[in-house]
């Protein structure tokens, strides 16, 4: 195995042109274990750690430029205002070592439906910038996932820049793991209001092949609070539209069983969490003052 | 010698000297652990050295028809490809009692993970990529994978032509042993029982995931023989299953414990030890193998899953009538100790309670699924998860208090135990569940901020904790309870000796004892408590540990909660003897200018000989001069015996341990996840001959059952395959999981025993697990009568 180092971006991209075969590695948390387990044998491994743009971040706008290499405890750290959704992501991920390393853009680059940062993603409303020496694309995150374990990368692309939007309105995000800490997703809710545009805005993780945004779930509801005029007067959403938002997410699953957990319960638990997500979202919103930058959903990043 | 074998008959020998029984001294091994410096075996290194690697079959159950190692040996860098053909001696199998695991597999593979081929190169990955060039011809047979498979009429054999010991009367060949145990008159009582309750119940299989992976490193030697480095439980045990095979003569086996992260049972079984040494002896060179986590989930064997069927009665004003139990493990594809697991499962099944009234029935399977073999708790954790869950069913169905009915059955001194043996020390189980339902509870709703908006929660106090799941909504708060008994030392006749080694002489002025035993120090402090006694018993500050090897006696096993005990028996018999020895030199040389020297009673102390009225005679340094003590003795507890293969009567076992436990757990009664809030343990540890090593042992065996009550499970497929062997998928414990424990240490002396001590390490394993699932049933009102509970079974999902 050859271990190139490029001492920046283009070098990285000239390496990855003349050797498609070679994974990127930066944190390693992701691509080191599917070494020692075996499960890939690289000719090339592209080692990104001196390409240090890639460590960086910008918040414009709108959006957040996330650098693909910017680690989990960064975005904890800096960025919980303006990605809430994917700082209480990022706490879920591993331990404090592992966040210290592990980065969203290779968690995108191994595009494991259980990637703890897709949900957030996906929710908040994310495109993502890939470039080769062919030039630049930006991909929405929705069609960033391709299969398990599968992305829409072509063999000469890198992940070089995510751009998230930053949170207009309050987002969670939730998690079912076997153990309180320290565990990879069963299933995972996220969910994002977006005020501005009186929608609302999910991604499920684990509970199908690909991470996916519960798209009726996001229409229904979107409607159900315009229809209502939830946005401007504030209410208590109703039992029933809660229920039925629910189960419109739960639907939308198309899980397996597993060694991690049954489809069933994947099923019902999406259910759970975008019940309880919602509520979380609603209530910060309505408490925060309408259409205020209220960001956080109730729950403290520990 | 004279005097060697007296019981001392001052009891103040030691009470002034520093360090001794009794002090929370330091561990030696623990700031370099904390600190990531301490050597364990996997760090070894060797110049020029060799690494081994293991192929493994990937089939649970199937036919060798063939292994082609020539690509293998043709890759540059492989010194050796070794096979079953390659074995050196008539000798190719080893095991624990029952020599039935081959070496590597001849003909058969029987279960997943199975060693077919061995591999040495000079680079790990060299090694590893060679042994993936062996081309291995299966042919699959079809599968044992539980007790109607395994005893089929027309089931395949794991072992045709059984031979060993058990194979006489058990009912079926893939029946490993078969231990019933009957006492008193199981349908009068039941007639006299006002309710009966019965439940099946199920423990998936355990694995110890010991943090430090098997490892080890042999050195060939000039002599023709080997030493081995390595990480086990036992080194005489590993010695006299390796020598044969190797056909070296012991002496020629020299072994040295070298850095053992943790074993919990594990490394009671060979792993890499015997494969190691022949790499070695082929090539020449010094071989090391190190199993990565994934192997290492092959590499050793596992708690035995079981299932248990159980029925208890009782009159009206609770006292328990009677009691009929069947229990099934599943011991895998090679005996390992599965008879031994029989006899503590059956002898320990009725629990800490009084029932005269008893038919009990016991057995380990045949299986092609993973070896199962000791574990912490070894048997008594099985069968402790069913009566006390049958203790809560026959408490509601009599609309008992559950701690009540415990109190009112619970066994004391002088009980008879269904074998028929008298518990003849203290048993203070009623006392241990008094104290851990006093206890106060926990605060409720931990996770609420003091901030009156309700708004803010911390997570980390809720079930599913960082990950988010609930700011409270779906929990429900359960409180439970659990007392549970385990043997102490090896039972059923076996000769449990220990050996030590004392030397005492001067050095520097200052006399210093060096203390050699054999005894792996696996984590559990032994080597602590080793200083700490010849202290005591020899009046010396200055204490070293020499390194366990072979060349000191066999210190038994570092296992049933017996080292304390046993070796910590003989390490004191032996300084009694040193001390002896120093009084008789003292007399000798200086008796004659103090009367005293032959008219009181001499006491070792602060580096002096003393009268027990406190007057110096003289220094130790003094009285021995150039002179060094040395003396080597074995020392045992009082004999057990088998128990009888109808009845299951018999003084089998040595001494019991008791624990109980109260879980306070919160259920996400919606998402089926669980936070235990506190896991309170009151144990009887006769003498804590080390404080806090004590209650680190009581929080980490508490901490252990906890795992398997909600989360700890190899979960293997009726294929026989192994589905999560690595940290990723079988979860084990974090620091966010374990709840506060609050430890009550008794110390009731046991007058058979050392200092009155007993061995203390497992019985925290044992009720901890049935205490937190008593919580869960009381917060969610399921029965659940299978640990680990999943969340699937907490939603019907």
């Amino acid at each position: 195995m050859d271990f190139l180092r490029p001492a920046g971006w283009e070098e990285a991209l000239a390496a990855k042109a003349e050797h498609p075969t070679a994974v990127p590695i930066a944190g390693g948390t992701d691509v080191m274990v599917e070494l020692n387990f075996d499960h890939r044998r690289p000719e090339y491994l592209l080692d990104l750690n001196r390409v240090t743009e890639l460590h960086e971040w910008e918040v414009g706008e709108e959006n957040v430029r996330l650098g693909a290499s910017v680690p989990y405890s960064r975005i904890i750290d800096h960025l919980r205002t303006e990605l809430p959704g994917l700082a209480l992501a990022g706490h879920t991920v591993g331990s404090p070592q592992i966040r210290n390393r592990g980065s969203v853009g290779g968690n995108l680059g191994a595009a494991s439906p259980a990637g703890d940062s897709h949900p957030a993603l996906l929710s908040a409303g994310t495109e993502v910038e890939v470039e080769s020496v062919r030039g630049t694309r930006f991909i929405p995150v929705e069609e960033f996932f391709t299969g398990v374990k599968r992305n829409a990368l072509a063999a000469d692309e890198l992940i070089k820049t995510v751009h998230i939007k930053k949170a207009t309105g309050p987002q969670q995000f939730s998690k079912v793991g076997t153990r309180n800490a320290m565990v990879i997703a069963v299933c995972a809710f996220g969910i994002a209001l977006h005020p501005e545009t009186r929608t609302v805005r999910t991604g499920i993780g684990s509970a199908a092949p690909t991470p996916l945004r519960a798209t009726a779930a996001e229409e229904f509801l979107s409607a159900a609070l315009t229809d209502g005029g939830f946005w401007e007067s504030g209410k208590t959403i109703t039992p029933s539209i809660a229920r039925q938002f629910a189960e419109l997410a739960s639907g939308a699953c198309n899980p397996i069983d597993d060694v991690r957990g049954s489809a069933r319960y994947r099923r019902h638990a999406v259910g759970i969490m975008a019940r309880r997500t919602l509520g979380w979202t609603w209530d910060a919103y309505r408490t925060g003052g309408l259409g205020t930058r209220t960001t956080e959903g109730g729950a403290p990043c520990a | 010698m004279g005097g060697v074998t007296r019981t001392p008959t001052n009891l103040t020998q030691g009470s002034a000297t520093k360090g001794g029984i009794g002090e929370s001294t330091l561990r030696p091994d623990g700031t370099l652990k904390v600190t990531g410096e301490f050597a364990y075996s996997s760090d070894m290194w060797h110049e020029d050295m060799l690494w081994g690697y293991t192929l493994r079959s990937p089939h649970a159950h199937a036919e060798i028809r063939s292994i082609d190692t020539s690509a293998a040996l043709a890759q540059a860098g492989v010194h050796a490809v070794l096979t079953y053909d390659d074995l050196p001696t008539e000798v190719k199998n080893y095991g624990l009692e029952i020599q039935d695991t081959p070496v590597l597999a001849h003909g058969r593979v029987r279960h997943h993970g199975e060693p077919v081929a061995i591999v040495a190169a000079d680079h790990p990955e060299t090694a590893r990529r060679a042994a993936e060039k062996i081309r291995v011809d299966y042919a699959p047979l079809p599968v044992v994978h539980d007790e109607a498979t395994a005893t089929a009429e027309d089931a395949p054999l794991l072992h045709p032509g059984r031979d060993d010991h058990h194979a006489g009367h058990v009912p079926h060949p893939n029946v490993v042993h078969r231990q019933p145990i009957v006492r008193g008159d199981v349908e009068a009582a039941r007639a006299r029982a006002d309710v009966i309750v019965s439940g099946e119940y199920e423990v998936g299989m355990q694995d110890q995931a010991f943090l430090g992976p098997e490892s080890g490193l042999a050195v060939p030697a000039e002599d023709g023989g080997v030493d081995l480095y390595v990480a086990t439980q036992w080194l005489h045990s590993d010695l006299r299953q390796i020598a044969p095979v190797l056909g070296l003569p012991e002496e020629k086996v020299r072994m040295t414990l070298s850095g053992v992260g943790g074993a919990f049972g594990g490394r009671e079984d060979l792993s890499m030890q015997i494969h190691g040494c022949l790499l070695a002896l082929r090539t020449g060179k010094p071989v090391k193998i190190v199993y990565n986590r994934f192997e290492s989930f092959f590499g050793h064997v596992h708690r035995h899953p079981a299932k248990l069927w159980y029925e208890h009665g009782a009159t009206r004003d609770g006292r328990i009538t009677h009691m009929k139990c069947r229990i099934v493990l599943d011991g895998g594809a090679y005996a390992s100790a599965s008879p031994a697991v029989v006899g503590n499962a059956s002898s320990l099944s009725v629990g800490p309670y009084v029932i005269d009234d008893v038919e009990i029935e016991a057995v380990a399977l045949y299986t092609n699924n993973p070896p199962c073999g000791a574990m912490r708790g070894f048997g008594a954790v099985q069968a402790c998860f069913a009566y006390e869950s049958q203790m809560d069913k026959l408490a509601a169905e009599l609309g008992m208090d559950a701690v009540e009915l415990r109190r009112l059955n619970a066994m004391s001194q002088g009980t008879i135990m269904p074998t028929g043996q008298e518990v003849d020390s203290p048993a203070p189980v009623a006392e241990l569940l008094r104290r851990v339902k006093a206890l106060p509870l926990p605060p409720e709703k931990q996770w609420e901020s003091g901030d009156t908006a309700g708004t803010s929660v911390d997570v980390r106090a809720l079930p599913g904790g960082l990950s988010n799941t609930t700011h409270g909504e779906g929990v429900v708060r359960g409180v439970g309870y659990a007392v549970g008994i385990k043997n102490v030392g090896f039972s059923e006749g076996f000769d449990d000796y220990s050996t030590a080694r004392v030397r005492l002489s001067v050095v520097g002025g200052e006399p210093v004892a060096m203390v050699h035993t054999a005894m792996a120090e696996v984590g559990q402090g032994g080597v602590t408590v080793h200083a700490q006694i010849a202290r005591t018993e020899l009046g010396v500050t200055h204490v070293t540990i020499h390194p366990a090897d072979t060349r000191v006696g066999s210190a038994g096993s570092t296992s049933a909660s017996r080292q304390t005990y046993v070796t910590g028996g003989a390490v004191k018999h032996t300084c009694e003897a040193v001390r002896e020895k120093v009084l008789e030199l003292g007399r000798a040389k200086l008796g004659t200018y103090h009367p005293a020297w032959a008219t009181a009673e001499l006491l070792l102390e602060g580096g002096k000989v003393v009268t027990d009225g406190g007057e110096v005679l003289a220094g130790i340094a003094d009285v021995l001069e150039d002179e060094v003590v040395d003396i080597e003795l074995e020392w045992r507890h009082r004999p057990t015996e088998a128990f009888d293969l109808r009845t299951g009567q018999g003084q089998g076992h040595v001494q019991y341990s008791f624990a109980a436990h109260r879980a306070v757990v919160e259920v996400d009664t919606e998402l089926g996840l669980v936070k235990v809030i506190e896991l309170a343990c009151a144990q009887d540890v006769g003498k804590a001959l080390n404080p806090q090593s004590v209650v680190g042992q009581i929080q980490g065996g508490t901490t252990q059952g906890l795992g398997l009550a909600v989360m700890e499970e190899i979960v293997v497929d009726t294929d026989g395959k192994v589905r999560n062997p690595s940290f990723t998928d079988y979860l084990i414990p974090t620091i966010l999981d374990t709840p506060t424990i609050p430890v009550d240490v008794l110390e009731l002396a046991d007058p058979n025993a050392p200092y009155g001590l007993r061995g203390m390490g497992e019985a925290p394993t044992l009720s901890s697990t049935p205490a937190v699932v008593s919580a869960i049933r009381a917060a969610t009102g399921l029965a659940l009568r299978r640990v680990p509970v999943r969340p699937e079974h907490l939603t019907g999902t």
